[in-house]
């Protein structure tokens, strides 16, 4: 075996999906293409497939056990006075918060589903932007060495730039409205979209390759039909990571001279000393990231099917 | 610089072609080819000719550059030096089944052809290699034998004056590897295309064969004709005296030559 191993950013950042998901089989590294010859791998049968797909479903609800430990643990040391209820308010309250900011629109907070459709709307557009030119620019990086001579020095460099050092520089040049966030947002999500595409393309096996010569493909159905799809399980760990390097940038963007979103409403509870509000926030947070890794793997069961029976062999 | 003759290029887009060609013209010819890496002389020299509808097929121990050939004749290798001619479209079957993992299995029988029905034409190839029931699998879940008949059926899709095997039974059991010889044969007697195989084992190749040459030291140092009919009893008096002749020529020392 021996695929590249998913590149991690390099930002010293934790990047929230690896660590959400620390044993799934959808964070081993990705094996750009079959086996030596395909043949050893030749032998799972469809049989066994079907046994441990079926298990594996079954066996899912174990993965709730020790989040829900931990929650119990949680309520029981903030309800019987162990930490003060200031540092660590019981979830019972945090629920009676949460419905609270949701039912009621206050001047201070407005409403959560309001300030998290705002958070929301700023991630989509900053992923889009940056994971749209992240894989554009592997593309081209991967396909030659012009365009890696060219395109990779830069990436390279912007890798290493601390990004939250950034935001100084992008206030000056972008003043405190969605710009800047945007772009922090943008230019998070870009690198490691680029560095993992960049890394599956170039570890295509060379043998396709030459028997997309032999078989007389175009360069552009080499592309469509040999160098992506043979990049896609680097491309969706990329893009795994992306999303929580965007959700990531989120939150620091917005506790900066944010007037709305998410990251407003912490810093208005910060203001106010009322930790509950804060919480109720970071656990909307919480969701969200959730939520689209949940999408990404998603999509990740349905294009990587045809891998399903090396995975489970 | 080798020279690709511009007329083959052009029955590649174009199957019908070669048929009209006059039929003593060899579908591939080579004239002082030669191939090394660094120092390391592996064609010295080497004039090959096939016939059309010819079954030809080469033996020699490692590295004795059988597989640099036939990379040469499929256009692969583009370090070559001296005259190369193929005037058929060329189809290559490799030692692994080469199938692309991420297309089922009729997907990777079409890939790269310029047809309005794909999965049609796959799915009759398929049915030739007997392994239709299997065209919407994924290629990892296949056998090394069904893997190996897919992409047979990948080859003969194309319609080649010249099918290039090179070691394609050498990974398979022995008993799947018979049963491909004879669809192998079958699918050769059908289609008629000129037939280069490389391989290392002297009965494959006297089994299948019109011609068995033996590579040794970058050049043919040995050419003979089989006229047995096939199916071929491996024990007929011709082959017996082959095999030692062959193997002689391979320097195997198995047993007396008296």
């Amino acid at each position: 075996m021996g695929g590249a191993a998913p590149i991690q950013h390099g930002r010293g950042a934790t990047v929230p999906v690896s660590t959400r998901t620390p044993t799934t089989r959808e964070d081993s590294p990705p094996e750009p293409t079959s086996g030596p010859g395909g043949l050893p791998i030749a032998g799972v049968t469809a049989a066994s497939r079907t046994r441990t797909g079926r298990g594996w479903r079954h066996k899912g609800w174990l993965r709730l056990i020790s989040p829900a430990a931990v929650l119990a643990i949680w309520q029981i040391i903030s309800t019987t006075g162990v930490v003060s209820a200031q540092k660590l308010p019981s979830l019972t309250t945090l629920w009676s918060t949460a419905v609270h900011l949701i039912t009621t629109s206050s001047p201070t907070y407005g409403t959560l589903q309001g300030a998290m459709a705002i958070s929301l709307e700023r991630v989509a557009i900053g992923f889009a932007i940056g994971g749209g030119f992240g894989l554009v620019l592997a593309i081209v990086a991967g396909l030659s060495r012009f365009g890696e001579n060219t395109v990779d020095p830069i990436m390279q460099a912007l890798r290493t730039l601390p990004l939250f050092g950034l935001i100084p520089v992008f206030i000056v040049w972008f003043g405190i409205g969605e710009a800047p966030k945007i772009t922090l947002i943008a230019l998070g999500a870009a690198i490691p979209l680029y560095l993992n595409t960049f890394a599956g393309i170039r570890g295509v096996d060379g043998k396709l390759a030459e028997l997309g010569k032999v078989l007389g493909l175009r360069r552009s159905e080499m592309i469509r039909d040999i160098v992506l799809p043979g990049a896609l399980p680097m491309i969706l760990v990329g893009l795994r990571q992306s999303l929580g390097v965007a959700w990531l940038a989120l939150v620091v963007a917005e506790q900066i001279n944010a007037s709305a979103g998410l990251g407003y409403i912490i810093n208005q509870g910060e203001t106010f000393l009322q930790q509950n509000v804060i919480f109720v926030a970071l656990f909307v947070y919480l969701i969200l990231g959730l939520l689209t890794d949940y999408i990404v793997r998603l999509i990740e069961r349905r294009a990587l099917t045809w891998r399903r029976g090396i995975l489970e062999a | 610089m080798a020279t690709r003759n511009s007329g083959g290029v052009a029955a590649e887009r174009n199957p019908e072609k070669p048929g009209s060609e006059s039929s003593a013209s060899p579908v591939a010819r080579t004239r002082g080819l030669s191939r090394s890496f660094g120092d390391h002389v592996v064609l010295d020299d080497l004039d090959l000719d096939i016939q059309r509808g010819e079954f030809v097929a080469m033996i020699g121990r490692s590295g004795t550059g059988k597989s640099t050939l036939l990379r040469a004749l499929a256009g692969l290798d583009q370090g070559v030096s001296g005259e190369l001619e193929v005037t058929a479209p060329v189809a290559v079957v490799f030692q692994e089944p080469r199938l692309v993992p991420w297309k089922k299995v009729w997907a990777n029988v079409s890939l790269g052809l310029r047809t309005s029905d794909p999965r049609g034409v796959a799915r009759s190839a398929l049915e030739e290699t007997g392994l239709a029931a299997r065209a919407d699998a994924w290629p990892l879940t296949l056998s090394g034998g069904e893997a190996q008949r897919a992409a047979l059926a990948r080859a003969l899709v194309r319609d080649p004056g010249l099918l290039l095997l090179d070691e394609p039974f050498s990974a398979l059991d022995a008993l799947t590897r018979i049963s491909t010889h004879g669809l192998v044969l079958s699918l050769w007697e059908r289609h008629q295309p000129a037939v280069l195989l490389v391989t290392h084992d002297v009965d494959e190749a006297l089994a299948l064969a019109d011609r068995v040459l033996v590579l040794a030291d970058g050049q043919i140092a040995h050419s003979a004709t089989i006229t047995v009919d096939r199916p071929r009893d491996r024990d007929h008096p011709d082959l017996v005296s082959l095999r030692i002749r062959l193997l002689t020529e391979l320097g195997v020392a198995t047993r007396d030559v008296s």
